[in-house]
This record gives structure tokens, C-alpha cells and sequence, in this order.
């Protein structure tokens, strides 16, 4: 029986091929139910100037990218440096400065500099709970009609940048 | 800073910690009861073997007062998880739902089990049509 030699292996050739996939995992990942739903809407005062306030109603209509950030996370200063250059490019970023006061965070855009058009201020985490942040920088691709189309969990790398987000964006655009 | 004052700052610091809790415990514990059944139910998303009800993140300390906002509007236990599920995914329940993607986690084992007990019909019934393959009989028939 050639087929009770050979199932054997074909069997172990089968594990091996799911374990190999499960290396390449992030098992901490959790995938965002929020993909293909409407972005939370939400309505807070604006980090650079309190009187004023961010709406996420301001922003129908446009293709925006949302970088959920603290003072508090080295991640996102690790992030930082290629944010400012996203906002040399004109790419459309907002910041959501999540459990930070005003005071802290905007020590870190005046000491590493600005990258964001305008920040929103979530001190208490609440509009956070909503996004489903868990572990910041996260961020956020909103389309022009106000849904979520891409989350990046943890900072966003060069290749997820150039791989997923711009031609995202470039498709959005259109 | 010193060892020893960074060990005094650390109990002060547990030690509000501890008085916080008691505190609103004190204030309704038909609620913390509650809570604390429900978020053992619940995954902790920063550190993820971790429930919601054990872990220290700060960010598990605002979902149980999210929960607790939401026990005190009135909301039943699956409206809350509901909430939590609708904002982080199926991933913080520790009991998975039963739905097209968790159907093989759910019936894999019954399927290996079922081919499991088929392949070992096929060899009992296979053994029993071959006559000659008694090894005791064999044995004795050469003595």
C-alpha cells in the first residue's frame, strides 16, 4: 500500500504548514471589529488652543488618518520621526493626544515637533474605549463618508507605510 | 532616588490603590459583585492572559469603570459584553462564541474524534476478516 507510506507524511506536511504560518503571527494583534464601520463620532476641545474644539463631523467629505498618541508612550516617539515626515508629504493627520494632559503633551510636539494639522484631546480615554485602543500609537484610516477602512496597531513602520497606507490613502483619494 | 524611597513611594502607592477599591466597595457591593463576576469573564487587552478583573493596566481600571457606568444605567451583562465585543472584537471573551469563525475551534475536536473512531473500525474490522492473524492460536498450532 503505497498510500499508507506516503499519508504520514503528507499529514506531517500538513502541521508543519499551519506552524509555519503561526510563527509568523502576532498573536498580541487583536483585529479590529471597527474595519468597515463608521469611526466612532466624537467632539473634543483641540490640544494647541482649549476654546476650540475638534469634530468628527468637520471631517466628512475628506480621507483623514488618525494617530492615536500619549506623551507617556515611547513607542510613539519612536514613531514620531516618520510622522513628521507623513505631514511633509501633505498626508491629512490628526492626532488624538489619548489619557495625556494638555500641559505634557504639548511639551512633546513643541520639544520633537508638530506633525499633526490638529489634535483632539481624550484625557479620560473614553473616545478611546470607543476607537478600541488598547495599547497606543495606534492609527486610523477614516474614508470620505466616515468609515474606518485600516487600523495600524503599534507604530507605523516604513513598509506598512509605503505597502498599505499610501496606496490606501491613493485609492481613497479618488 | 533610593531604593528605600522608591519602595515607600511603590506602598504608598499600592496602598491607595487598595483604598480606592475598598472604597467603592464599601459604596455598592451588589455592583462590584457584578463586576467582578463579569470582567473575570473578560480579557484584559494589555496584558492579554490576564482577565479584566485581575489585571493592573490602566487601561482594564477604565473598562471596569466604563462597566460600572454601564451597570449603574441599567445595562444586563450581555448588553455590557456586547458593548465590549462591538469595540474590540470576540478576542475579549474568554468563552468564544459559537459563529462561522470559531466553528472549527468548537467542532475540531468532535471531527478528529469521529475520524479517529472511524479509523479504528476499519482496522478492528479488517483484523477480524483475516482468520489467520491469531497470534496465540498461530503459536500454539507449531507446539
Amino acid at each position: 500500500m503505497k498510500l499508507k507510506l506516503i499519508l504520514p507524511f503528507v499529514l506531517f506536511v500538513i502541521v508543519m504548514g499551519f506552524l509555519a504560518k503561526g510563527l509568523f503571527l502576532d498573536p498580541r494583534e487583536v483585529p479590529s471589529p471597527l474595519i468597515g464601520k463608521p469611526a466612532p463620532t466624537f467632539t473634543a476641545s483641540v490640544l494647541s488652543d482649549a476654546s476650540k474644539n475638534f469634530s468628527t463631523a468637520d471631517m466628512k467629505g475628506k480621507v483623514w488618518l488618525l494617530n492615536v498618541w500619549a506623551s507617556w508612550c515611547a513607542a510613539c516617539r519612536e514613531e514620531h520621526p516618520l510622522l513628521l515626515e507623513m505631514r511633509q508629504h501633505d498626508l491629512p493627520l490628526y492626532g488624538l493626544a489619548y489619557k495625556d494632559t494638555d500641559t505634557e503633551a504639548n511639551a512633546v510636539l513643541k520639544q520633537m515637533g508638530n506633525p499633526y494639522i490638529e489634535t483632539a484631546t481624550d484625557a479620560s480615554g473614553k473616545i478611546g474605549i470607543d476607537y478600541g485602543v488598547y495599547g497606543v500609537p495606534e492609527t486610523y484610516i477614516i474614508d470620505k463618508t466616515g468609515v474606518i477602512r485600516y487600523k495600524q496597531i503599534g507604530p507605523i513602520t516604513p513598509a506598512a507605510l509605503r505597502d498599505k497606507i499610501l496606496p490606501l490613502l491613493k485609492a481613497l483619494e479618488k | 532616588m533610593t531604593r528605600v524611597t522608591k519602595i515607600c513611594l511603590a506602598s504608598v502607592l499600592w496602598f491607595s490603590i487598595s483604598i480606592a477599591s475598598a472604597a467603592q466597595i464599601a459604596e455598592d457591593p451588589q455592583l462590584e459583585a457584578r463586576l467582578k463576576a463579569l470582567s473575570a469573564e473578560l480579557r484584559c487587552l494589555v496584558c492579554q492572559n490576564t482577565t479584566l478583573a485581575d489585571s493592573d493596566a490602566a487601561l482594564a481600571e477604565d473598562l471596569r469603570n466604563e462597566i460600572r457606568t454601564l451597570m449603574r444605567e441599567g445595562k444586563s451583562d450581555e448588553e455590557i459584553t456586547a458593548y465590549l465585543v462591538e469595540r474590540y472584537g470576540d478576542f475579549v471573551r474568554y468563552r468564544p462564541p459559537v459563529n462561522a469563525n470559531t466553528a472549527l475551534l468548537w467542532f475540531g475536536p468532535f471531527i478528529m474524534l469521529l475520524i479517529g473512531g472511524i479509523t479504528l473500525v476499519i482496522i478492528l474490522r479488517k483484523r477480524a476478516n483475516q482468520p489467520n492473524m491469531k497470534a496465540s492460536e498461530s503459536i500454539e498450532d507449531e507446539q
